[in-house]
């Protein structure tokens, strides 16, 4: 057991380090908090990478990456840092459109679209989930009908990323509801400015607006921009997915150390609010699975500098950031005692950084996967134990009792 | 970076597995639970006649000289065994203790017995109900002799020597006290063992009477001595921990795989599944935060106070988890003698307690980042 680099990893560190010394962005986490200002810097930042050949650097060349090794992507990205968050907006037309043009898309449509995905000219966004089918994606309800060389697209996504600044998006349609519910799926890309496309940002618990209502009114798409067969989407969905989780499980910092220090500096009944057996004990609790996940990552890139797949602990990141985060937040709430109750940014203790996590909490165990769906996943993929009966297997979607009719 | 036990490494903890499984089965273990002995004396030979005792004892004290991760990996196979034998205070609290203070001429003499398997070493520290502290410590020791009584000490009644800590001076600061090295078979002491939660790991009530007693450390060194070999000591123990929670969890799972109820493997309810779910997440998090301890250890890095805490926590509760819900989903099976789930839920409770208790060590691990940030 070491912490050391290979001397290939070392060399590719050195490279990076040096590139991203004579290339960083000034003034770039001034301009990041504010909404249109954070779109350009990001932009910039990304198309100066990818001119150099430092974006998407795990992609092929010839769309635009480096074909680099996992471990030499981790070590790029420890390596940029802080300047990660300028990634933001990139996330899942990187992470989770590009793969599944990659894998499904016409020749046509890669090299047209995934060099400007990593380059970031274009940001995407991926529409799945609807109303009616979250966790249960598959009972989704937008339909697609074929006319002529086109599709016709007709209904509701929700939870849409960034819908609202984004050039394009792929969708998962139902084609054929006499089918299964599985059977009946198509996937598309498209211009997210096509006639007929209606963004309606929500507004969160939080007060902020990450996510959109998008709404498909006789929304033309041409067949060319299809991806995977018709009637095989859901095939086509899973590359997606499977992408989706790694993207936004690893995207929230645990925030221990502020914490910590928090709880040094606020008084408590009898001194500092860390003195107190209560307060040390919850930090201690949050520690242990803090440095566990820390610690997990150290294997899982052990496990990619040997050549090797990382293993299932990949899976239990999010689960464990999500639910602690929102109790950790409530309990640096609580040492405030009745002042906890003022999220006021000059007046909040640590700037209301804590109400925030308070808040935003609540969807990151939602998003992407809620926590009784990545439990289903741990149950099932890593300890292999049988999945749900289903009583809709084997239905004609159309017959499926949707508790809405 | 490279945080992963080398291939030597697994190997050895694959035939610490293989060895395990034919000689300390269920009914090994069961053996000791029921019976008189104290521990498995078989098994005990051949875990010696392994060079386990003396894994990470160097070349020149008798021992294999292999190194903390050795030993480590050794130290899951056994936790994963419920191995019944005195492995953990020879090696993990004697041997370690002897190693951090001991004088030339007593590692000399004690290490390369401990690695023969030719004696049983134990720490003799608790006296009494409550947190074990300067304060609680009452036995006494001057001009070379030793006065008190010790409760519980683990394997009290089968070692042949101890490692005690006593009082040298009045205070209740870490300084009033200091170790001793004592024979536990000469005159004066006398050992008598009690019931406890866990039969298959012997502990005794050790009284000293006037006995003979050789310095271990410097006088008033002894509490600073026992925090070195506990941070040691908790890593090591971490790993039987992880290895008990693994164990655990396997069991449950299998269990669940193979009990049917409703026309179906209770394995596809979702009940059943968030629990299995939470059980696994627990344990690679214990699992995780052990290698880093494995790590810290192995090299002695400064991080090892924090790292071993860490471990010791982490590894504690998920051996609690897993035990107790692995007893939940076994249903009313699970709270007969004959299944074996509470051999994991008495195993967990007194590896949770014999090196400090849950509170104590997150009350620890805190104190350890304070004092890591004032660095």
């Amino acid at each position: 057991m070491d912490f050391k680099d290979t001397p290939e990893e070392a060399a590719f560190r050195a490279e990076a380090r040096a590139w991203i010394a004579a290339n960083r962005p000034t003034d770039w986490k001034g301009r990041l908090g504010r909404y249109d200002e954070g779109i350009a810097v990001s932009k910039e930042w990304q198309k100066k990478k990818y001119d150099a050949g430092w974006a998407c650097i795990h992609w092929p060349k010839e769309y635009g990456g480096r074909g680099a090794t996992p471990i030499e992507r981790v070590v790029w990205s420890q390596e940029e840092g802080e300047l990660g968050q300028l990634a933001g907006v990139f996330i899942i037309g990187q992470g989770m459109c590009a793969p599944t043009i990659m894998a499904h898309g016409t020749e046509a449509a890669k090299q047209r679209h995934v060099p400007k995905i990593a380059s970031g000219e274009e940001i995407w966004c991926q529409l799945f989930s609807e109303p009616g089918s979250g966790s249960d994606l598959a009972g989704l309800r937008t339909r697609a009908e074929k006319d002529g060389d086109e599709w016709v697209i007709n209904g509701q996504k929700i939870w849409t990323s960034g819908a609202h600044y984004s050039d394009y998006g792929i969708v998962i349609t139902r084609t054929d509801p006499s089918l299964p519910k599985h059977k009946g799926l198509t996937m598309f890309f498209l211009d997210m400015r096509s006639p007929g496309v209606e963004i309606k940002p929500i507004k969160q618990v939080s007060g902020q607006s990450h996510f959109n209502e998008v709404y498909f009114t006789d929304v033309r798409i041409p067949d060319s921009q299809r991806l995977g067969a018709v009637n095989d989407g859901w095939r086509v969905s899973l590359t997606t997915l499977m992408n989706e989780r790694l993207a936004v499980g690893g995207g929230f910092p645990t925030n221990f150390d502020e914490m910590f220090d928090m709880a040094k500096v606020v008084e408590g009944a009898d001194g500092p609010a860390i003195e107190d057996s209560a307060v040390r004990e919850k930090l201690a609790d949050w520690y242990i699975r803090s440095a566990g996940l820390r610690n997990t990552q150290y294997r899982m890139i052990s496990a990619l500098s040997r050549g090797q797949a990382p293993g299932p602990e990949a899976s239990i990141s999010k689960l464990v950031l999500g639910a602690n985060r929102q109790a950790m937040a409530s309990t640096m709430l609580d040492i405030q005692d009745c002042y906890g109750v003022i999220s006021q940014r000059d007046l909040a203790v640590n700037g209301g950084q804590f109400h925030e996590i308070f808040f935003r909490a609540v969807a990151h165990r939602i998003e992407g996967g809620t926590d009784e769906i990545l439990r289903n996943i741990i149950a099932e993929r890593v300890l292999g134990l049988p999945g749900d009966i289903r009583v809709d297997k084997d239905v004609p979607f159309k017959d499926v009792p949707s508790g809405s009719a | 970076m490279n945080f992963e036990f080398s291939d030597d490494q697994k190997l050895l903890k694959e035939q610490a597995r293989g060895y395990l499984q034919s000689k300390c089965t269920s009914k090994d273990v069961r053996r000791i639970l029921d019976g008189k002995e104290p521990y498995h004396p078989e098994l005990w030979k051949g875990v010696a006649e392994m060079g386990w005792l003396g894994a990470s004892i160097p070349e020149e004290y008798g021992g294999l000289g292999l190194g903390y991760l050795e030993l480590c990996v050794i130290a899951e196979e056994l936790g994963r065994a419920v191995a019944p034998i005195p492995f953990s205070s020879t090696v993990y609290l004697f041997a370690e203790a002897l190693l951090i203070a001991g004088s030339e001429a007593q590692k000399q003499k004690y290490l390369p017995q401990v690695a023969a398997g030719e004696i049983i070493g134990t720490l003799a520290l608790s006296e009494g109900p409550g947190a074990v502290t300067p304060k609680s410590i009452e036995t006494g020791a001057s001009g070379g002799k030793i006065t008190g009584t010790k409760l519980p000490v683990t394997d009290g009644d089968v070692a042949d020597v101890a490692v005690v800590a006593a009082r040298t001076g009045s205070g209740s600061d870490e300084g009033s006290i200091s170790l001793f090295i004592v024979d536990m078979k000469a005159a004066g002491v006398t050992a008598e063992a009690v019931e406890t939660v866990d039969p298959t790991r012997s502990h005794a009530r050790v009284t000293f009477d006037d006995a003979a007693a050789e310095p271990l450390g410097a006088t008033g060194q002894g509490w600073a001595i026992l925090d070195k070999v506990f941070d040691r000591a908790a890593v090591l123990y971490a790993f039987e921990q992880v290895g008990g929670s693994q164990a655990a969890l396997e069991m449950a799972r299998d269990y669940a795989m193979g009990r049917y109820a409703f026309g179906r493997p209770i394995a596809s309810f979702q009940a059943i599944k968030h629990k299995l779910a939470d059980m696994y997440v627990v344990t690679e998090l214990a699992r995780s935060n052990s290698y880093y301890g494995a790590w810290a250890l192995s090299t002695d890095a400064p991080d090892l106070p924090v790292a071993a805490a860490t471990a010791r926590v982490s590894a504690t509760e998920a051996y609690h988890e897993c035990s107790k819900e692995n007893i939940q989903v076994h249903g009313g099976m699970g709270f007969t003698w004959e299944f074996d789930c509470h051999l994991h839920y008495r195993r967990s409770k007194v590896l949770s307690l014999v090196l400090g208790s849950l509170p104590r060590w997150k009350d620890r691990l805190i104190t350890r980042l304070e004092e890591r940030n004032a660095a």
